[in-house]
């Protein structure tokens, strides 16, 4: 048997989704971003809405995620991707609009942003991708860093007493009345990742169906600025991240729950 | 429309509306908050967007997001507000999208204070934000102009695909005069070629403002003072009150500019030969008018709510044709007719120098009390 | 013709309101007007004043440092505008409010209680209207007539029951003006 008899479309149980452009990714090896684009992309591609959609791409390592979607796009600044989401979705309110942000841009500089998006029920979906460090400018110490994690910027560790504690980002907002959906998954082994992907799905059948703001936080590596190699790195979210950062359903409204995947 | 008495801030708010304003987000601060009550009450009975935002930095980026779908979308601030908007304000340059935006000035730098000032001119004129741009800046000086300009910024916005500001102050946000609003147009979007709604089957579009090549982000430079050059050649408004036989000419905008008159008639009412200039457009500035009026005049008085920030443009337009002299007055105070006028007759019997700095012997004078 | 009226007196005298009609009746003379307020945190401590101006041509300063016309509804207002007054200017005074005697010899001050007369018609709030009306008698720009005529324009419909007392109040308000007018000030 050659690879012509097995590559046939008959065969084939895994391509490059539609919503993804032909293009390789920046990405460092062993970067978890391919995966969390990867499963919007089959999202947007199974829901169908891909060309209905608007992404709003952040500043930090996914700053040109506008790059890898085959769907319009916007770049916001540093932090204000939910604010230009609410601009777009106000003005275009039967058209999907997600934000794709890391926990810099998230959880520290658009703070604000993202509490008030939420507060007001904006009707999009957010992409959270908690790697609990800043990749882009060279592995700072992030809102998300854990207690004693050494950085570029904490290179002692963390220290609690005078850096403080890290943010639950998906705790904090399951609190605010104007959410639909906020949880918690990771990307670390397959099982995750599905469970990932399901949840990516609901948030943005929430935001088709109207159910208000929807956000999928992802546990992320960063094997380059953590010093960890892809493998480990993997294991090392399941080790220290998780028990940081439990997984699971922090918020879903009623209306969100009987979505049915 | 029927002339009525109509406040500066809701006439610029109600205006925005009848020319087909689909969005505003903005943030409460005096003295332009009636903008934002105006339109937190009509956008949403005409079924269009309103959101109060969590901040002048919020406000400006959902601005920005709006502004990408080519809807016609505005905020307005005051000072303090526009500084934090200051971010937005460059992404939005380096996007090249058109966005409208209004500066109701008051007293300044920090908290400063709630009066009418024009402490904002160099912010507003050279930008403010980071990286090299030029907005289109009006300085409407009555109600009616606030309406015209208002009417006029969103074209302007759009055909250069530019930042157009208005920059007046709280004494023309609070005043009532009568005024003519246009009529209600039904909105129409236009389908311009660049904005962001959805690809429906075309192909994609990507609005940002990053060229992570420093040679394309030349290009993108090059391109945007390109259309520059096409703004100053076709844009730039003002208006000239007795200058045809002047030999003094008092160069204001906007308020400063309307309470010059006063004094300018004034100073007629005594035989003084003085007229008055009043860039309507503050960016792009009128140069090449101020230059030929200053090749037949023997001076010109500066007359700003500022410390001199326009004056340099004077200064660089006149070319040392003429001497250029100064008054102002900072910090939200509103200089009175009366002030202006003895300025003139200072200037209309004194020796001028045009080796002066006009600031400092501004300063001087206006010191040694 | 140019003339700059200053209104000024405690919030809640209607001393804006008392402005913007003088502005309505210019308006529908087709005359230029400005009305300006003091806004901010002068507001905040109840004081509360306005700049008319009045004109045939295109208004410049809607500012003015030195009124020739101005009305007084408190003693704040009338210590403060008395000294500003131009030369032969009138100030009309409410001197239900003010106890004090005039300090200018070179204006022509009108008294007027108006807080009694208000009270007289029925309604204290007409207590602007009492000295606007007193303000026309050295106005002759705009008439009494004038001044009805823009409050029935403007004025909500809700509100136009109200009409009878506030041309009431316009009419004593001038009526006493003039009485005072013709007796020559020494």
């Amino acid at each position: 048997m050659v690879t012509s008899d097995i590559a046939r479309p008959e065969n084939q149980v895994y391509c490059r989704p539609r919503s993804f452009t032909d293009v390789s990714t920046h990405y460092c090896p062993g970067c978890t971003h391919g995966i969390a684009h990867r499963l919007v992309a089959e999202v947007l591609d199974e829901m169908g809405v891909a060309e209905k959609t608007i992404g709003v791409a952040p500043v930090g390592c996914s700053v040109f995620a506008y790059n890898y979607f085959n769907t319009d796009f916007v770049e916001a600044a540093h932090g204000r991707a939910p604010a230009m989401a609410t601009g777009i979705k106000r003005v275009l309110p039967d058209k999907v609009v997600f934000t794709y942000q890391g926990d810099g841009d998230l959880a520290s500089i658009g703070m604000a942003e993202i509490m008030h998006v939420a507060a007001r029920g904006e009707n999009i979906t957010v992409i959270f991708i908690n790697n609990a460090i800043y990749g882009m400018t060279g592995g700072q110490m992030a809102p998300t860093t854990l207690p004693g994690m050494k950085t570029t910027s904490s290179p002692m560790g963390r220290d609690v007493e005078m850096q403080g504690y890290p943010i639950r980002m998906s705790e904090i907002l399951a609190t605010m009345d104007g959410v639909g959906y906020a949880v918690r998954r990771s990307l670390h082994d397959p099982a995750n990742i599905r469970k990932a992907k399901k949840a990516i799905r609901t948030a943005f059948e929430a935001q088709r169906r109207g159910l208000g703001f929807s956000m999928v936080e992802l546990l992320s590596t960063c094997p380059t600025n953590w010093g960890i190699n892809p493998v480990n790195s993997l294991q090392w979210v399941a080790d220290h991240m998780v028990p940081v950062f439990p997984l699971g359903d922090f918020k879903v409204s009623a209306a969100v729950g009987d979505i049915r995947i | 429309m029927p002339r009525e008495l109509l406040k500066g801030n809701e006439a610029i708010a109600e205006a925005a509306i009848r020319v087909g304003l689909e969005a505003y987000f903005g943030y409460p601060i005096t003295p332009q908050t009636e903008i934002l009550e105006h339109l937190s009450r009509r956008l949403p009975e005409l079924g269009r967007a309103f959101v109060q935002a969590e901040s002048e930095v919020a406000a400006i980026n959902m601005v920005y997001g709006a502004a990408c779908t080519g809807a016609r979308v505005m905020s307005s601030s005051s000072s303090p507000g526009v500084s934090l908007m200051m971010e937005g304000i460059s992404y939005i340059a380096g996007t090249e999208i058109p966005v409208v935006l209004v500066n109701i000035m008051r007293g300044g730098p920090g908290l400063g204070n709630i009066a009418p000032a024009q402490g904002d001119y160099f912010q507003a004129v050279y930008g403010g934000g980071h990286g090299d741009y030029k907005p289109i800046v009006l300085a409407p000086s009555t109600v009616q102009e606030a309406i015209d300009m208002t009417v006029m910024s969103f074209d302007l916005a759009e055909k250069y695909r530019t930042i157009c500001m208005i920059i007046a102050d709280g004494s023309i946000g609070q005043l009532m005069e009568p005024a003519e609003l246009p009529e209600m147009r039904p909105i129409q979007r236009q389908n311009w070629d660049w904005a962001v709604n959805g690809t429906g089957g075309r192909q994609r579009r990507i609005l940002s403002s990053i060229y992570i090549e420093p040679k394309d982000e030349e290009i993108a430079n090059l391109r945007m003072l390109k259309r520059w050059q096409e703004i100053q050649k076709n844009e730039i408004r003002f208006k000239e009150y007795y200058t045809d036989n002047a030999d003094f000419v008092v160069v204001g905008f906007g308020s400063a500019g309307r309470i010059a008159l006063s004094a300018v008639r004034a100073a007629r009412h005594q035989g003084i030969k003085v007229g008055l200039f009043r860039p309507i457009t503050v960016s792009p500035f009128p140069f090449a008018q101020l230059e030929e009026l200053s090749k037949r005049v023997q001076g010109l008085l500066v007359v700003e709510m500022n410390m001199g920030q326009m004056l340099q443009d004077v200064q660089l337009a006149v070319k040392g044709n003429t001497p250029v002299e100064f008054y102002g007055r900072p910090g939200g105070v509103v200089p009175f007719p009366d002030e202006i006028l003895h300025e003139i007759q200072r200037v209309a019997t004194s020796k001028l120098s045009l080796d002066a700095d006009p600031r400092m012997s501004w300063l001087d004078r206006a010191t040694a009390k | 013709m140019q003339k700059e009226i200053i209104i000024a007196g405690f919030g809640g005298q209607g001393v804006l309101f008392a402005g913007q009609v003088l502005a309505y009746a210019a308006l529908d003379n087709g005359k230029e007007v400005t009305w300006i307020p003091s806004y901010g945190p002068e507001m905040r401590g109840g004081t509360a004043n306005c700049t008319v101006v009045i004109a045939d041509e295109e208004i410049g300063s809607p500012l003015v440092q030195n009124p020739p016309l101005a009305i007084a509804l408190n003693l704040p207002s009338y210590d403060k505008y008395e000294p500003l007054m131009r030369p032969g200017g009138v100030l009309i005074v409410n001197s239900s409010m003010i106890d004090r005697t005039p300090k200018r010899g070179d204006i022509t001050e009108i008294l007027i209680p108006a807080n009694e007369i208000a009270e007289e018609i029925g309604d204290k709030k007409l207590t602007n209207m009492v000295v606007v009306g007193a303000l026309i008698a050295s106005l002759p720009e705009l008439t009494i007539a004038d001044m009805e005529q823009a409050l029935k324009n403007h004025l909500p419909v809700r509100h136009h029951h109200l009409l009878p007392k506030n041309y009431q109040a316009l009419q004593r308000g001038y009526d006493l003006a003039r009485e005072q007018l013709a007796v020559p000030q020494q």
